[in-house]
């Protein structure tokens, strides 16, 4: 999971301290792994040091959320690439993919075209694995089989948040 | 639409305009008060396997009806080898329909009273092959198909995955230019549903002929060349 592309999709409803910008991502994205206060202060930092995010307040004072943090053109440019480019298919995706679906709400870009770029990537792997399975042996068949299964079990799940993306949207935004 | 999609300049339908066998552009058709296609687009090139995907009642058997002539849509254009099926008479439409096309449906729609094998030699029959040279064919396709054995039996005394390969064989037999075939495997558990979309997809590139699948199982959808998804009556490409 994208801790930093995550916190840049936030960012671009409105600059915030990294603090409020961890309570937003655990309680939207984290169920059940919030993201730890260092992780959150080194990767502004980095996003920082990239140009992805400026620095567009400071408060007087100690410690380290004295600082607004607020999404930059090239930030946007980064958030939108990864957003319409898909993820490598692999088991157990579904919570990358969610938090995609849930940004894109967020941000008002349209989600079906997140859920259609995913399904068309795991389909391309499942015709390789199809072919491949149609000149391998017992063994071959088996492997390709199982990923084929674990694939499938994900385009379900894409299929069903389509049929219910109007729904969500209305929870997401609200 | 992407970048690098709109950079290929590809159409709704995923490929350009040219070189294909059927063009379906831009089709709509209503039912009373339902809209079942509103705005689907499909081409197929010839040889070429695509899949039809999405969500139940989103139209995809009645875009696989209007590709095949069966259904003539309210608007939008459906042209097969050059040819637009909606200026054609019905008889040049039927005429088709039993000879460059093949069908394959989700419960075999076998004739019940004949056997397999007369099932398979059927379509060759009401082309005007003689008996015994569409027998020998239809003998052909059955053992193909790994059906041979059930060649005498009656479509009632046979399983499910059996009445589908004997169905493959029925579509296949007259060499038809395409094949279409409405969940083929909708009825059947995974391995026989696999086993009949490799006898499918095998015996189609044998016979060079393209096939449009329409299928809500991705394992299924991962047989073919492509994939197009019909939401509320409306295609999208990949
Ligand atoms: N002959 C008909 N008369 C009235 N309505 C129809 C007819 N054929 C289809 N429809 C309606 O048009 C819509 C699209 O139907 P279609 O059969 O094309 O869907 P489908 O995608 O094939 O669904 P499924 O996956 O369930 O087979 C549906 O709302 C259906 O009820
Ligand atoms: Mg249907």
């Amino acid at each position: 999971m994208s801790v930093s592309k995550t916190f840049l999709a936030l960012l671009e409803s409105g600059a915030s301290h990294g603090y409020d910008l961890k309570h937003e991502y655990d309680a939207r994205f984290g169920t059940d792994r919030p993201v730890a206060y260092g992780q959150v202060y080194a990767t502004l930092a980095r996003l920082l040091k990239s140009g992805l995010v400026t620095v567009d307040a400071v408060e007087p004072g100690e410690g380290p959320d004295r600082k607004r943090y607020a999404i930059t053109e090239a930030g946007v440019a980064d958030v939108e690439r990864w957003l319409a480019s898909p993820e490598a298919p692999e088991p157990y995706l579904q919570n990358v993919l969610y938090t995609k679906v849930a940004l894109a709400l967020l941000s008002g870009r349209p989600a079906i075209d997140v859920l259609d770029t995913q399904r068309a990537e795991h389909l391309r792997v499942m015709r390789e694995l199809t072919s491949r399975k149609a000149t391998g042996d017992l063994v071959d068949q088996l492997i390709c089989d199982h990923a084929l299964f674990h694939l499938e079990a994900d385009l379900r799940w894409l299929e069903l948040t389509a049929a219910r993306l109007d729904q969500l949207a209305a929870q997401v935004t609200r | 639409m992407s970048a690098s999609q709109a950079a290929r300049g590809a159409t709704a339908s995923g490929r350009p305009r040219d070189g294909n066998l059927i063009s379906c552009t831009n089709l709509t058709k209503r039912f009373g008060s339902t809209a079942a296609l509103d705005g689907a687009s499909l081409d197929l090139a010839a040889g070429e396997v695509v899949a039809v995907m999405g969500p139940s009642g989103s139209g995809k058997s009645t875009l696989l009806h209007c590709a095949a002539g069966i259904l003539v849509p309210d608007t939008g254009e459906v042209v097969f080898d050059a040819e637009q099926i909606g200026h054609m008479s019905d008889r040049r439409r039927s005429e088709l329909r039993r000879t460059e096309f093949g069908f394959v449906f989700q419960f075999g729609r076998l004739v019940p009273e004949l056997s397999c094998a007369e099932n398979v030699s059927l379509p060759l029959r009401l082309s005007g092959v003689g008996r015994a040279e569409a027998a020998r064919r239809a003998d052909e396709w059955l053992q193909r198909l790994e059906v041979h054995e059930v060649g005498r039996s009656l479509p009632g005394e046979i399983s499910g995955g059996q009445g589908q390969r004997v169905a493959v064989a029925r579509a296949l037999v007259t060499r038809p230019r395409v094949v279409f075939a409405d969940e083929p495997t909708g009825a059947l558990d995974s391995l026989n549903g696999e086993r009949v979309m490799q006898l499918l997809t095998a015996a189609a590139r044998d016979t060079a002929a393209a096939v449009v699948l329409v299928t809500h199982e991705p394992r299924v959808a991962a047989y073919a060349d492509r994939e197009v998804v019909v939401r509320d009556g409306k295609t999208r490409a990949s």
